[in-house]
């Protein structure tokens, strides 16, 4: 195998180079065909649309991507997005109701509904690292589990009542600028009606994407990364080395319903709602995502940034489609095509792989 | 010369199977150990009491002169004894110099207080311990999966070395390669033996054993049957010592009764 692969010649060494990157080929030619169709798809306010809407898909998705190096998967993410929904729309409101002021309310609030977030990911990764459950049914039965408790807690209904300032914030963008006048960081500037205002970066975009940087070091750079990609390549290689491979894999399932839990907390900030399926359509986008990437469900292989790259071809198939006047169904048909697309690409040309980390 | 390892009346039973009865040996510095068997002589029995998988019912260890407990396989390694089992235990997925240090990673810190990998440091350690031992691997950087057999067989074996083995157990290390490899593997056990390592091989190759080894030590039924030195023996001997055939044993029951 090394032999064919150290005698290729440039041509082929370059479509080999080329292959590789097809996610982010098919990305960038998506953009064209898009915004050739419909000029205002690249426009200023096309891409802020497309970033509003990116949050829960790319916080999913980084969750997924943990799991997915380890040979695990996590199903529970969606609802367990919806469970945090929940927990923090109702927490908020209580403490309004106690006669906290908003902005307490809305930071103890969040809080508290990060640590209640981990425990699904912890007792997932007990249940996965411990017990030996497979995670598809440990993380099934956590999504059953927290789907059930979130409506039990809302009745059935949706959880609302949230102070304005919520919806604020999660409305709100990194930098406005009130062109000739003003510059301003978070807050909104006071403008006479009429008045020309530019938001730059949504919150709900630039919060994941910290956590989307700091986590694609963590992954590449550090010891846990490394230790990430080692369980899921080998596990009993692992071990022999030394690793705590069960401690590890608990720390994964937590962080990946940490960063859901972080969606659903945007998602209240975002629509001031809590819903326990507020997360159902983003599971599948999710892992799909993290497989466009190029990561093997059988583990060992991923990266944060190729499963960025994943998300953003849903994102942009999604809102083209939206800006033609397409139903959304045309998106699940898109993207299931591109999801076989890219498990068959990983099939036919395994040389894709890239043979260096 | 004494032994760097020595094992006396090592014992391992499984409920009523007595897998290793009573055995001993022992391998001195630079001595290459071949140790034979058919399948179920107790030859993995006993190697893994001496690689930590397994607690002796009955016997004792000595390494380096020094009794020692060896109770967890992560024991055995930090008093210098390293095994390779035939699969090898690396992470396919990462590159040679990640499987040399994984999980005793060189970290350095950036910014003060963030530790990250020492990637530089981790190649130039790698390649260091890679040129003593005379492999030559395309880069360093290629992942496991693009290499061939032998050089998996060279990665492992150079992580043992790395980490300062004395000892180096290999279990069946060129069942799976080719003959070029193999013979580049039976090259790389005798510069092992010539930079003082002490080295037990476990081999169902009679002819690797024969051009490599220094002693042959031959189980049967969990029973040490024989002891050789290679120039004193011969392939035809050896083999009627591990299948057990009649004459064989006549020759050494006098001997046992003694």
């Amino acid at each position: 195998m090394s032999n064919m692969v150290t005698q290729r010649n440039g041509i082929h060494r370059f479509f080999l180079q080329l292959g590789s990157k097809w996610a982010i080929i098919f990305l960038i030619l998506g953009a064209i065909l898009f915004s050739i169709i419909s000029p205002g798809f690249l426009s200023f306010n096309g891409i802020q649309v497309i970033l509003i809407n990116s949050p829960f898909i790319l916080l999913l998705a980084l969750a997924e991507t943990f799991v997915i190096i380890t040979g695990g998967i996590d199903l529970s993410v969606g609802f367990v997005m919806g469970f945090a929904s929940v927990v923090s729309a109702k927490l908020i409101a209580l403490f309004v109701v106690m006669g906290m002021n908003d902005l307490f309310s809305i930071i103890t609030g969040i809080v508290i509904t990060l640590v209640i977030g981990i425990i699904p990911g912890f007792v997932n990764g007990v249940l996965v690292a411990r017990l030996k459950v497979p995670p598809f049914i440990a993380t099934f039965s956590m999504l059953g589990i927290t789907h059930g408790i979130s409506e039990l807690l809302i009745k059935g209904v949706v959880a609302k009542n949230m102070p304005v300032l919520a919806g604020k914030i999660g409305n709100g963008s990194l930098i406005y600028i009130v062109p000739g006048k003003t510059v301003s960081f978070f807050i909104k500037p006071l403008i006479q009606r009429g008045g020309n205002l530019i938001e730059i970066l949504p919150t709900v975009f630039v919060i994941p994407f910290i956590f989307i940087l700091i986590f694609a070091f963590i992954l590449k750079r550090t010891k846990f990364g490394q230790h990430t990609y080692a369980v899921g390549g080998n596990i009993d290689a692992a071990i022999r080395a030394g690793i705590d491979v069960k401690n590890h894999l608990i720390k994964i399932y937590m962080l990946s319903s940490l960063f859901a839990t972080i969606a659903g907390i945007l998602y209240v900030l975002r629509y001031i709602t809590g819903k326990a399926d507020a997360g159902t359509g983003f599971l599948l986008d999710g892992i799909v995502a993290v497989v466009i990437g190029g990561a093997s469900l059988y583990g060992g292989i991923g990266s944060v940034w190729k499963t960025i790259i994943g998300c953003f071809i849903i994102l942009v198939l999604e809102n083209g489609l939206r800006m033609l006047g397409f139903p959304t169904f045309y998106k699940y048909i898109l993207v299931g095509i591109v999801l076989i697309f890219a498990v068959l690409v990983d099939k036919l040309f395994p040389e894709l792989i890239h043979k260096e980390d | 010369m004494e032994y760097l390892l020595e094992v006396k009346n090592l014992t391992k039973r499984f409920g009523g199977l007595v897998a290793v009865n009573n055995v001993s040996m022992g391998v001195k510095e630079g001595e290459v150990v071949g140790l034979l068997g058919d399948n179920g002589a107790g030859k993995s029995t006993l190697i893994k009491m001496v690689s930590g998988v397994y607690r002796p019912d009955g016997g004792k260890i000595f390494f380096m002169g020094k009794e020692v407990i060896i109770d967890s396989p992560m024991k055995a390694i930090s008093i210098a004894i390293e095994t390779l089992y035939q699969d090898l235990a690396l992470a396919e997925n990462l590159n040679a110099y990640s499987n040399i240090f994984l999980g005793r990673e060189k970290l350095k810190k950036v910014l003060k207080f963030i530790n990250v990998l020492d990637n530089d440091y981790m190649i130039k350690e790698s390649k260091g311990v890679l040129d003593r031992l005379e492999i030559e691997i395309p880069s360093l950087r290629n992942r496991i999966s693009m290499l061939s057999g032998g050089q998996r067989q060279a990665v492992a074996i150079s992580r043992s070395i790395y980490w300062n083995a004395k000892l180096l157990i290999m279990d069946e290390p060129t069942a799976a390669l080719g003959v070029t490899e193999q013979k580049k593997v039976l090259d790389l056990i005798r510069l092992l033996r010539s930079q003082g390592i002490g080295i037990i091989v476990i081999s169902h190759q009679l002819y690797d054993v024969f051009s490599v080894a220094d002693r042959l030590v031959i189980m049967r039924r969990g029973e040490k049957v024989a002891e050789r030195n290679i120039k004193e023996t011969n392939p035809d001997e050896i083999v009627s010592l591990i299948v057990g055939a009649e004459k064989v044993s006549e020759k050494i029951c006098p001997a046992d009764r003694d």
